[in-house]
């Protein structure tokens, strides 16, 4: 380890391959094998869409979070379901983050690539680092796939990998070899490959497999002929990686320092659609879905679709109009109405959050969002809607927005946004996006009685008398003087029946009006019961270890963990930085203004054109130095680190610090 | 909700699957009060609409018939869209909610899936639901949602003062088609029936005995009712029903549809309805055909197809315009579904939330 060395960056940049602690085992039939211990590995698969990379990457990513690695996802898939087979648009990865400490991505570049074949070689060779191991399936080299994507010659054979360990292995075969008695055709049994590749990965890397086989078993009950194929294929490649020649070492990963506690693995969506399942719980309220289908919300829709014993009703609309509108309905019932979708279904949806601010009801609005925009970049990330979340509609119609920052912190994220919802009587947007909702990472699993109290209490009698005195009467406008809530009286109420809509309201009756100054007293109420919301959360954590930073990052949504990786190699390299991440966009944290104003410079980088930037600029007249990219994947940890670097140098260098280059080895974070 | 004795025709559960916390305010706020009279339903609100426009007939009608229903106000919510016979819900002391332009019957889908326990319905024009608010219309038809549909069908667009509607006829000369309008209309009864809407009604505003007998029938019915309510905007479109109205082409052109009994019509039975060579419908002189030609009404036959045909035997100008229930046939309701999954899951599978979360590959760090 090379961690102590100053101006070498530690932990997450630990150079992959140590040697000093290699161990020797000695394989069934002689073989000595040397066992490597490394602190920190990046694997990415590669193959074809149909070629099962995201399952392979996902069990891998089971395997290593039983193991009690900490780990972080990046699932990367085109938005073909199946591209021509071979071809470059068709290739689809998926790369994995593990370690023996605490990490925060899943990784700048790939340490290990696998290739099912020359598309994804071609993909993806530029990721990999010079010295990088490269292990790809011989047998999908042919001439016409070679073709396919323009190599003249197999570059496996040409010396034009000669810069990386290569190691070709004939994975395809050797997986109908192992099933040849398994009464599966040949196509059929080819299709187990990713099996016997994880398998060969389950070795090298000291996985364990119980778990696999149990999900195998589970996956194929119904078919329990494929089940037995599968994993026979998956001991056939571990037990390949035990007795071949061609692979010498295996490597350990030591399990990473956990607080005790129960953990799992979850992605994003998994997470938020617990966080919703949660919500229903503690709020003691039935949860209603309206959903239209929406890459990459979909599978929120799915899984609670599952949990119907839970009283969670999914209805699959036939619009996103339809799907927020029948959630709002079901609010207007009482029911914890809930919507999710991406940036278009937003767009689509606008018109109804409007009806749902001025109406004052509790609603979940969920934007998973992805690459715009139009139809955009449907399986890739971005962070563009932040604009219009807080501003997409007509009217002044302020609406809280909330950011989770990373896969895990959906589920907490998700039941904050219900206690705002909940409390204040409003719609809330919850920002996720395409990294977050498939990226995974272990979460350390909560108690249920330990989760907040979401319980709301209905208006049950009158609350106040009419203009003409009469006692007795029900006011829907008439507001909590903390919250400036209204009060929720939902139908089957005896006595409270009342009338809610989209025109203007009377202050405390509810009755239309058209009054000018009402209007105006209305439009202010509304925009300050949201601002209000600030008083309920938490002050700004700053992440300043050194306390003596100039220059604070500050970022919001799914950037938390590259930004948190750069500020380790910047305070690595002998600088300060001040890390700020907000999870509240609307409104802001009530102490931000003034806690910027400490710095003399603020970077925000973001994955849209500065929109963060903007309203920052705009609210606290701070000159925000944007720093934005639109790539549909996250940061680079080492590239963010260099544009700190940047701007901290040039507003008043640290004369210790050592040149960041130093410590970039290009395989890092 | 135990006086009447139509309340077990009405599709409402006895066992309802709403949460306890629902459950525990709808109880704290007393005993249900399910003898009403018209007057318990008006509101304070002055109504608003131009004199002497039929949406004054049909609130009448609806406040007359509702109590018979035997339902307590609080437990019916009207829900609308946006356009003059959309401020319904401000006049009738319900729980209501005026919504925005043609979202009303997705909205009511949420709530009336989600509370099962409520008469939920839905008023809108022809502009709001056949119009912006098509699509969610035919979908909520085909999903057989327990709620009733009021559609009040002007042939115009009031609120927005006077442009032509989908149920315009062509020709139709309006602010925003000078020369006249271009576009076919729908008619409203067969865009339902292609939807596979299980009930299907149509009444006339002036017509108080016609409309509350369709309306009783489209409340009791389990399930989404549609019923198309010819409506007078005596400002954009005056008189548009008024060859349906008058006493002497009225009973000429109007075909009154009654269960079990023989399609006809006209002063002294002269018209009937017959099959024609295709499996459609034609209108026929009665003395021309042998009685057993003439078509008995069935509104409770499965295949669509023949109120379909029904329907089609008006053209734009109204000639021959069949009134009463088209279709009404019993299939399971989607709120009822639905509550239905929900308890053969917890039957199945207890919900144990620390189990949910903790999943099948959780491990445990100590110390
Ligand atoms: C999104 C949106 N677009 C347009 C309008 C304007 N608008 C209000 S009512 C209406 C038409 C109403 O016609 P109809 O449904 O037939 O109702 P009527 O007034 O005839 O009862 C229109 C176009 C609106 N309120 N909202
Ligand atoms: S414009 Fe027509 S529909 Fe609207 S209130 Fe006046 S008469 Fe009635
Ligand atoms: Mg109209």
């Amino acid at each position: 380890m090379t961690g102590t060395n100053p101006g070498i960056i530690p932990a997450e940049s630990g150079v992959a391959t140590d040697m000093d602690r290699a161990a020797h085992s000695s394989a069934p039939g002689g073989l000595v094998k040397s066992v490597v211990e490394l602190d920190r590995v990046v694997i990415r698969l590669a193959g074809d869409s149909g070629d099962g990379m995201q399952l392979t990457g996902g069990r891998f990513t089971s395997e290593t979070a039983t193991f009690g690695n900490d780990l972080s996802t990046l699932p990367n898939f085109p938005a073909e379901i199946r591209a021509p087979t071979g071809t470059l648009p068709g290739v689809s990865s998926f790369q994995l983050h593990f370690a023996d400490h605490d990490i925060m991505t899943p990784g700048d570049a790939p340490d290990v690539l696998v290739v099912m074949n020359p598309a994804a070689l071609k993909a993806n060779l530029v990721d990999l680092p010079g010295g990088g191991l490269l292990i790809a399936d011989s047998d999908e080299f042919t001439p016409r796939n070679l073709a396919k994507v323009g190599y003249a010659a197999n570059p496996l054979e040409d010396g034009s990998l000669d810069r990386w360990q290569l190691v070709s292995v004939p994975l395809t075969s050797m997986t109908t070899d192992a099933l040849a008695d398994s009464g599966l055709g040949k196509k059929e049994a080819e299709r187990s490959k990713n099996m016997f590749t994880l398998g060969l990965l389950s070795w090298m890397y000291h996985r364990p497999t119980e778990g696999t086989i149990r999900f195998l078993e589970r996956q194929f009950r119904r078919k329990p002929q494929i089940a037995a194929a599968n994993i026979a294929a998956f001991r056939a490649g571990f037990n390949y990686g035990e007795t071949t020649e061609a692979f010498a070492v295996s490597y350990e990963v030591k399990p990473a320092p956990m607080a005790p506690g129960k953990y799992r693995h979850i992605s994003g969506n998994q997470a938020l659609a617990y966080g919703i399942v949660a919500a229903g719980q503690r709020s003691g309220l039935p949860v209603f879905l309206g959903a239209y289908p929406i890459t990459p919300a979909s599978d929120i829709l799915h899984e609670l679709s599952r949990h119907k014993s839970f009283g969670v009703r999914t209805f699959q609309a036939e619009d996103e109009i339809a799907g927020i509108g029948a959630a709002l309905g079901a609010s207007f019932g009482g029911a914890l109405g809930v919507t999710t979708t991406s940036g278009p279904g937003v767009a689509l949806k606008a018109e109804t959050i409007g009806l749902a601010v001025m109406t004052e009801l509790p609603l979940l609005i969920v934007d998973v969002q992805r690459g715009g925009p139009s139809t955009g970049l449907p399986t890739k990330t971005e962070q563009s809607d932040l604009l219009q979340a807080l501003f997409g509609r007509n009217g002044e119609a302020p609406v809280p927005v909330i950011a989770p920052r990373s896969p895990a912190d959906c589920f907490d994220a998700t039941l904050e946004a219900t206690r705002i919802a909940l409390t204040y009587r409003t719609p809330v947007i919850l920002l996720s996006d395409g990294y977050l909702a498939n990226g995974a990472e272990p979460w350390s699993i909560p108690a249920v009685d330990e989760l907040p109290d979401l319980r709301v209490e209905f208006a049950t009698a009158p609350n106040g008398s009419a203009e003409d005195g009469t006692e007795g009467q029900f006011l829907p406008y008439l507001r909590d003087p903390e919250t400036l809530a209204r009060p929720w009286a939902v139908p089957g109420t005896a006595g409270l029946q009342h009338r809610i809509g989209g025109l203007e309201k009377a202050d405390k009756t509810g009755n239309i009006s058209y009054d000018s100054a009402n209007h105006d007293f209305m439009t202010r109420t509304r925009q300050a019961k949201i601002d209000g919301i600030a008083a309920s959360i938490p002050a700004t954590e700053v992440d300043d270890p050194d306390g003596d930073a100039t220059v604070a990052v500050i970022g919001w949504g799914s950037t938390y963990g590259p930004i948190g990786a750069a500020c380790r190699r910047i305070r690595a390299s002998g600088r300060s930085i001040a890390q700020v991440h907000l999870r509240h966009l609307n409104p802001l944290p009530a102490d931000l203004g003034q806690i910027l104003a400490r710095y003399d410079r603020v970077v925000c980088p973001e994955m849209n054109l500065g929109q963060l930037a903007l309203l920052l600029r705009a609210k606290y007249l701070i000159d925000v130095h944007s720093h934005t990219q639109v790539r549909g994947l996250p940061f680079r940890a080492a590239e963010l680190a260099a544009v700190l670097q940047d701007v901290i140098d040039s507003t008043g260098p640290t004369p210790t610090a050592a040149p960041l280059e130093a410590a970039s080895n290009g395989a890092v974070l | 909700m135990t006086a009447s004795p139509h309340v077990h025709d009405l599709g409402m559960p006895d066992v309802t699957t709403i949460s306890g916390a629902i459950d525990a305010s709808v109880a704290a706020s007393g005993p249900k009060q399910t003898e009403l009279k018209a007057k318990d339903l008006k509101t304070d609100q002055e109504v608003r609409w131009c004199p002497g426009c039929g949406d004054y007939v049909i609130l009448n009608a609806v406040q007359s018939f509702l109590p018979s229903l035997g339902i307590a106000r609080e437990d019916m919510v009207i829900v609308s869209g946006i356009g003059c016979s959309s401020r319904f819900p401000y006049y009738m002391n319900t729980y209501g909610m005026h919504s925005i332009h043609g979202r009303a019957p997705a909205i009511a889908t949420g709530l009336a899936a989600s509370r099962p326990d409520l008469s939920v319905w839905v008023v809108t024009g022809d502009g709001d639901a056949l119009s912006i608010g098509g699509n969610h219309l035919i979908h909520t038809l085909r999903r057989n949602v327990n709620l009733t549909i009021l559609l009040f069908n002007n042939r115009i667009y009031g609120l927005t003062k006077g442009q032509y509607s989908p149920t315009s006829e062509v020709g139709k000369v309006t602010k925003s088609t000078p020369m006249g309008s271009l576009d076919h209309p729908f008619n409203p009864v067969s865009l339902a029936l292609g939807a596979d809407a299980t009930f299907v009604g149509r009444a006339m505003d002036s017509d108080r005995k016609g409309l509350t007998d369709v309306l009783r029938q489209a409340a009791e019915h389990q399930g989404t009712s549609l019923v198309e309510i010819y409506q007078n905007c005596n400002i954009f479109n005056d008189g548009a029903f008024e060859l349906l109205k008058d006493p002497t082409t009225g009973p000429m052109w109007t075909i009154p549809l009654v269960h079990g009994e023989p399609l006809v019509f006209g002063p002294g039975g002269a018209s009937c309805v017959v099959r024609d060579d295709f499996g459609g419908l034609r209108i026929a002189e009665t003395n021309q055909v042998d009685a057993s030609q003439i078509v008995v009404h069935d509104a409770r036959r499965e295949d669509p197809s023949y109120a379909f045909a029904l329907s089609r035997l008006s053209s734009q100008d109204l000639r021959y315009t069949p009134m009463g229930v088209f279709r009404k046939v019993a299939k399971p309701s989607y709120d009822r579904m639905m509550a239905d999954q929900l308890e053969d899951a917890a039957a199945q599978e207890p919900a144990d939330l620390d189990a949910l979360l903790a999943g099948n590959d959780s491990w445990t760090v100590t110390s």
